[in-house]
């Protein structure tokens, strides 16, 4: 019998698998497919404080073993959220799930931060760090230390949730963004965001994606996830949240040795959406092949 | 919505580039014409969505009919008889045959033609009139033709070049028919042309990129007139008044 029970901010999951924010919705559609409580927890939907349709469409470029999407945080917005999400997220997933939140100025980041420490099935606040800035030219605040720390602190200010910022792999020096949100309290750090990408149409040799650029996810960054994850895991004292490219049992072991506690999976959700259920499934096999027997033991165990 | 694995029937080329492919196995979760399949190809991150053209419950047979535009259906046209497909069936809403009046007209263009096939003969089970308008840009494209008729389709062939048929697009046909409700498939702006010519209500089936094709990752969102709808979930078919342009 192994265990595969790991902790993050006190709160025990069954198991690391989490699927990711942005590629499970409020859970609905996959609840209808299997019993998701077989899942660690589920980090929803990214909610911003008003209502958001997002980017025009195409918003979905496929590449080698990946995907690029700008769907732009398309969401209901908070209120949305509260009076009905929530309710109907407690209805199918009896766990704590993981929020998470966007902004676009620090003001609005604490107030969504607040609102969601609302909801008892709240059991971490992920900060989604990859929005410009509306104040600060539109810079993204997740590429500059200063103002990572910034939304951290203003996050910190309002909620007494464990608070784990959602890093961005677009930045020249992970390891000094992820100092300055441990620095400002974060209980955790979440990584990595997509990184960007184009893909250009040969016919039309103009854009795929209307918005030109997008989040290129899948098993073909699994790699710089691996390498930001471990370098994280050197740099600070706080839990980390381990994604991108993760799609099986083993994906999950190799994110834990370098350094995550839980592992979010997300462009593979797409592709199959049994993908998570299935992981959580092969665990204990790939666990006992590789001579684990308890998974928290092995984190950061490549270090 | 299920996952199941089809083997390839059959597969051959209707036109230079469009071809018909017969898939058996279990296609239970397929209730509704107009709805569409997720198709997993070996090298291919995403699945490939393929409107359902027909199928039959008791044979196990789903007809799929898709054009050649890239790397994933170049794929598919080389696919021999006895190969097996991952595939997700029973996405997207569907046209609603209950809507559809004495007398529908069913409207095509290009390969938005094949969803109007398992369509226009469900409604011709229900005892309907049904008018078929296929639209295609030259004489050379044309497929299925013989196949909306042999069901019992008043069928109207227009080509936009004029070499078979009523020159023109579907509308310059449309415009000199009577009918109770439509239905229609085919690029963007033909469905917006048949939109502004309809006289009655109707349904419309659209197409977007998407990512997942059930309704997850907000990738093929559009705007109606009641809030957003996915085009994968909430579609791809569509009630002319809730759309706008």
């Amino acid at each position: 019998m192994v265990n595969t029970k790991v902790t993050l901010s006190g709160i025990t999951l069954d198991n690391p698998v989490i699927p990711a924010s942005g590629t499970f919705g409020y859970g609905k559609e996959f609840a209808e497919l299997y019993d998701i409580n077989i899942l660690g927890s589920f980090s929803f939907k990214g909610t911003t404080k008003e209502p958001r349709f997002g980017n025009p469409t195409p918003r979905i470029a496929e590449c080698s073993v990946g995907m690029i999407n700008s769907v732009g945080l398309q969401n209901p917005g908070i209120d949305h959220v509260m009076e009905h999400e929530i309710p109907e997220m407690k209805k199918i997933f009896k766990k704590p799930v993981i929020a998470n939140i966007g902004g676009f100025s620090l003001e609005e980041y604490a107030y969504c931060a607040q609102r969601i420490s609302e909801a008892d099935n709240v059991g971490i606040i992920e900060v989604n760090i990859s929005c410009p800035n509306v104040h600060g030219g539109g810079i993204g605040f997740g590429t500059d230390a200063a103002q990572a720390a910034s939304v951290t602190k203003a996050v910190r200010a309002v909620t007494k949730k464990p608070v784990y910022m959602k890093l961005t792999p677009n930045v020249t020096n992970i390891v000094e963004i992820a100092k300055a949100c441990e620095a400002e309290g974060a209980d955790g750090i979440s990584l990595i965001n997509t990184m960007m990408g184009m893909r250009i149409d040969l016919k039309r040799k103009k854009p795929v994606i209307a918005n030109k650029m997008g989040g290129f996810s899948g098993p073909a960054i699994f790699p710089v996830a691996l390498r930001m994850v471990y370098q994280v895991y050197e740099a600070v004292k706080l839990p980390i949240i381990g994604m991108g490219g993760v799609s099986c049992a083993e994906d999950v072991i190799e994110m834990m040795l370098a350094g995550a506690t839980g592992v979010q999976i997300g462009a593979a959700n797409l592709v199959d959406p049994w993908a998570a259920r299935d992981i959580v499934l092969a665990l204990p096999d790939v666990m006992e092949k590789y001579g684990i027997s308890d998974l928290a033991s092995i984190i950061g165990a490549a270090h | 919505m299920k996952q199941v694995m089809l083997k390839v029937s059959s597969n051959r080329a209707l036109t230079k580039d469009v071809y018909e492919m017969v898939l058996s196995g279990d296609i239970a979760d397929i209730g509704r014409p107009g709805q569409f399949v997720n198709i997993k190809l070996d090298g291919m991150y995403l699945r490939r969505p393929i409107s359902v053209c027909d199928w039959d419950g008791k044979a196990g047979t789903l007809t799929i009919i898709y054009k050649v535009v890239g790397k994933g259906t170049e794929y598919m046209a080389k696919l021999g008889e006895g190969a097996v497909l991952d595939v997700l069936t029973g996405l997207g809403n569907g046209f609603d045959v209950t809507k559809s009046g004495a007398s529908p007209v069913v409207i095509g263009g290009g390969v938005g033609v094949p969803p109007m096939y398992g369509l226009a003969k469900r409604l011709i089970a229900e005892g309907k009139k049904v008018t078929a308008i296929l639209g295609f840009n030259t004489a050379a494209e044309i497929f299925y033709e013989e196949e909306f008729k042999a069901i019992g389709c008043e069928t109207i062939v227009t080509t936009v070049d004029g070499s078979y048929g009523t020159k023109g697009f579907v509308t310059a046909a449309l415009a000199n028919i009577d009918s109770s409700f439509f239905y229609t498939c085919g690029p963007s702006p033909m469905l917006k042309a048949v939109y502004d010519a309809s006289r009655t209500d109707g349904q419309l089936s659209f197409e977007e990129r998407m990512g997942c094709g059930f309704g997850a990752c907000m990738g093929c969102s559009c705007k109606t007139k009641y809030g957003s709808m996915r085009i994968c979930k909430d579609g791809p078919v569509l009630d002319k008044e809730v759309v706008i342009w």
